[in-house]
């Protein structure tokens, strides 16, 4: 058995609305920072998992995704891997 | 007697509420139901309370759903069971996926606690039974994800049973009628069956006039009248 770090980006859906992400634009904006045209706000999950090779550690990451971790309906997520 | 369960997961805090309403004023039997129980044997109405479940961690509802009395309230709801979700008990029935759409957090940002008028638009539910279609009930909100949505590529609720909006729906007023800037202004969809409802008002906190409204009593009195009318066909379950 290996021991990787798992990191999984989970964000909302291009077309989905991100209320959090308008008000951190119009903070930024309201601070000076008006160069910045839109911000999305999403959720990192950090894991120290267990598996025989990064591809069969990420097809368990993913299953997780699909269960639990994100809402399949509204976000999208992606995986990455690294030997530890 | 048709006697109604009420759900009970860590952090779900409108179970006394509920309690109270169905007990106290109904005057009809309610179990609290902990949500590691597998069986909902003789509960004729599953009541799904607001709250925090979990936390609210990761996404509300998003972990109550795997609690073990899920699969009994799946099992109720594909037998026709009446399931009624308030606020986070319609969170958890989205996650679970009895109901349609998801959550967002509220357009304001912020945690929203007031009055709502709702129109009824759909009366074919047992929820909504014994009410008029245009109706309009008095019931509170008190959420922060009340933001409903539509699976994205739904442009409208056309294929959908709305069965509660909020009064003014998309209009210049939007801002005052519709608390979380849910889409279309839905405050309340049942499944293609109607037999599972999930709202995000609370019409457990509106059954006595000297708390504001007696309008959320109303939607009860339905489910009971919905409910003793089917026991009495003959050939029921």
């Amino acid at each position: 058995m290996k021991r990787f770090s798992v990191r999984i980006e989970v964000k909302f859906k291009p077309v989905v609305l991100d209320p959090q992400g308008k008000a951190v634009l119009n903070a930024l904006c309201g601070l000076g920072f008006e160069e910045v045209n839109s911000a999305r706000v999403g959720k990192l999950v950090e894991l120290d998992m267990e598996g025989e090779s990064a591809e069969s550690v990420a097809r368990r990451a993913e299953d997780m995704c699909r269960r639990l971790l994100s809402n399949p309906v509204i976000e999208d997520f992606s995986v990455e891997t690294a030997e530890k | 007697m048709v006697s109604f369960g009420v759900l009970l997961f860590p952090g779900s805090n409108c179970e006394r509420d509920c309690l109270h309403a169905i007990r106290d004023v109904l005057n009809r039997p309610c179990d609290l139901v902990w949500h590691e129980e597998t069986s909902l044997d003789g509960i004729d109405c599953v009541v799904i309370p607001g709250g925090f479940s979990y936390g609210d961690y990761l996404r509300a509802g998003a972990v109550a759903r795997f609690s073990p009395v899920m699969d009994a309230v799946r099992e109720l709801a594909e037998r026709q069971v009446p399931v009624i979700g308030i606020c986070n008990g319609f969170q958890i029935l989205v996650e679970s996926g009895l109901l349609p759409g998801a959550f967002l957090h509220n357009s304001s940002l912020k945690f929203v606690c007031r009055w709502t008028r709702v129109s009824v638009e759909d009366t074919d539910t047992p929820f909504t039974c014994l009410l008029r279609e245009g109706e309009t009930l008095r019931l509170p909100v008190a959420n922060a994800q009340g933001n409903f949505v539509l699976p994205p590529g739904e442009a409208d609720a056309s294929g959908r049973r709305i069965v509660l909006r909020y009064d003014g729906g998309n209009t210049a007023t939007e801002a005052a009628s519709n608390p979380s800037g849910a889409q279309d202004a839905i405050a309340g969809i049942a499944n293609s069956e109607g037999n599972v409802l999930g709202m995000m008002p609370h019409p457990e906190r509106s059954f006595e006039s000297l708390l504001g409204s007696e309008d959320g009593r109303k939607m009860f009195e339905s489910a009971i009248s919905w409910i003793e009318s089917r026991n009495s066909r003959p050939g029921a379950i």
